[in-house]
């Protein structure tokens, strides 16, 4: 990679987390209507390219509960909920801004995780570790993550 | 290391032989047979006290044709080993007051019969309610002048699986009424209680979902009554509080620990929810 571009990209992050940092919607302050969150966590559109790593095991780990056939190589796809094939028919993208980010909003009593909210657990632990949790919490997505999972959920269409 | 090893020798020997074994037996067991004798009862009508569902499961039904054969004998069962280490124990003289097990209780077969079938029980002395694991110890402390086991290590989760196997075949019976009954409502709180960011209860994934799939795992009604497992993913023995730990942890929550009062109360609940399936204890899993 030349000096160049590799000071091009630098510039190109910086940018990025500054504004990140000036529009993000914090967990907290996400506004629910009937379930659906209407503007972006970040003020910006997500990248529907990051989705499938997000859906993956590791940080969403969607894949655990829900089936995707656009994704055959994720393997292990869970049953619990419902396959997500065609949700960005079925759901409006605010209405899927909703579920991702606390999905208790949309369906009562979800057995799906809130991924972007910090506060009302019971025995926070530390990640995987099964120690307490000490110190500022941090969603399990960020606001950016669930952004470009939304973005990719609206390409799923029949 | 040295048993770990020995453990996973056994386990792959007990698959070689299934290979072997693997034009007889074309279709997968539907039933629990051990050693030919033990018939038990692994699908049965719910306890009174359950209105979550008809019939309870146990965990080997859950399991791959593969992981159900090894338990069905003791030939094969790779947690044998770790009960015969367990039975010289139960002879050997231990403790300040130059006693061994079998000084007050004889034959382990004799004196240990139907004892699992019906813990966690209420100890009046103790005015609590008590794990096999807490009595063994007791008696260990109190009657023998000795130093406690580890709650979870691997001396006390052989004694228990001795005791267990004494009692196979017969049908869980835990007392959840009388003075235990307000242990058992802890228990049963705990049960349903959405733990960590995961906000996750047993009753979520146990109750609510068995027999779909979650990730790679297919999920059982999380019974205890195989406890202690022999897991062929850490090849050794598991206790049913190590495995409530790795449930609780894996919702990022902070867990209890082994023998916590909390997880005293767990296991009573989650055995009562077992009330008429067998004891199988040993059992294996994945
Ligand atoms: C622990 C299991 C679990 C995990 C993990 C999970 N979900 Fe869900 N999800 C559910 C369940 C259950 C439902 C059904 C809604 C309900 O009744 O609770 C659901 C519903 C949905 C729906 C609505 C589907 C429809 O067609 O109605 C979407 C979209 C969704 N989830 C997306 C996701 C995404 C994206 C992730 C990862 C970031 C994720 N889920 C992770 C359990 C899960
Ligand atoms: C000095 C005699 C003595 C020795 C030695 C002894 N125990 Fe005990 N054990 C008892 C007595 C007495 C009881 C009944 C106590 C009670 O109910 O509180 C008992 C109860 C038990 C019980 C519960 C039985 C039931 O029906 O609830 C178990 C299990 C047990 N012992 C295991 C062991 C093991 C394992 C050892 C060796 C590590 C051992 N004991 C050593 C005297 C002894
Ligand atoms: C996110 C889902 C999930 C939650 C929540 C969960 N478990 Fe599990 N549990 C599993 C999976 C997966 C397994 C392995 C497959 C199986 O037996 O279900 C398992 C296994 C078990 C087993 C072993 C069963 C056997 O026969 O070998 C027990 C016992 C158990 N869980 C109890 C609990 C208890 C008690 C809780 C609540 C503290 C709990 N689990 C919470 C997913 C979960």
């Amino acid at each position: 990679m030349s000096a160049g571009l590799w000071l091009a990209l630098a510039g190109g992050l910086l940018g990025a987390t500054m504004a990140q940092a000036e529009g993000v919607v914090a967990p907290s302050d996400v506004v629910f209507e009937d379930g659906a969150v209407a503007v972006s966590l970040t003020g910006a559109p997500g990248n529907p390219e990051n989705g499938p790593d997000i859906i993956n095991k590791g940080s969403g780990n969607c894949i655990a509960c829900h089936q995707v056939s656009a994704l055959p190589d994720l393997a292990f796809q869970g049953e619990i909920g419902p396959p997500l094939d065609g949700v960005g028919d079925r759901w409006s993208e605010a209405q899927l801004r909703g579920i991702v980010a606390n999905a208790k909003m949309m369906f009562d009593e979800s057995m799906m995780p809130a991924f972007y909210k910090t506060e009302g657990f019971i025995r926070l632990g530390d990640e995987f570790t099964g120690k307490a949790h000490a110190g500022e919490v941090t969603p399990i997505l960020t606001a950016e993550q669930v952004e470009d999972v939304v973005a990719y959920l609206l390409t799923l269409k029949d | 290391m040295f048993q770990g090893k020995g453990a996973l020798a056994l386990a792959i020997g007990g698959a070689l032989s299934l290979i072997a074994a693997g034009s007889v037996v074309a279709d997968e067991p539907a039933k629990l047979v051990v050693n030919g004798e033990i018939e038990m009862v692994t699908e049965t009508e719910a306890p009174a006290h359950l209105d979550a569902f008809d019939t309870i499961y146990s965990g080997w039904t859950f399991r791959t044709p593969e992981t159900r054969m090894l338990q069905m004998d003791d030939f094969d069962n790779p947690a044998m080993v770790f009960v015969d280490q367990a039975a010289e124990a139960w002879d050997t003289v231990d403790g300040s007051e130059g006693k061994s097990c079998a000084s007050c209780h004889g034959d382990v077969a004799e004196g240990m019969a139907g004892v699992r079938a019906v813990y966690p029980k209420w100890n009046e002395a103790a005015g609590k309610v008590r794990t096999l694991v807490q009595q063994v110890n007791d008696c260990r402390e109190t009657r023998m002048g000795a130093e406690p086991w580890k709650y979870d290590g691997g001396k006390m989760v052989a004694m228990e699986s001795l005791i267990s196997v004494q009692s196979r075949g017969m049908p869980v019976n835990v007392a959840i009424d009388g003075p235990a009954q307000s242990t058992w409502e802890q228990g049963k709180d705990l049960y349903y209680t959405r733990f960590g960011q995961l906000e996750l209860s047993c009753a979520n994934c146990h109750e609510n979902n068995y027999g779909t799939m979650i990730r790679a795992d297919h999920l059982s009604q999380g019974q205890i009554n195989g406890f202690p497992v022999y897991r062929l993913k850490n090849t050794k023995l598991n206790t049913a509080h190590a495995r409530f730990k790795g449930c609780v942890r894996d919702t990022r929550a902070e867990t209890f620990n082994p023998g916590s009062p909390e997880f005293v109360a767990l296991e009573l609940y989650v055995a009562s929810r077992g009330n008429g399936l067998s004891v199988e204890a040993p059992s294996v899993r994945n």
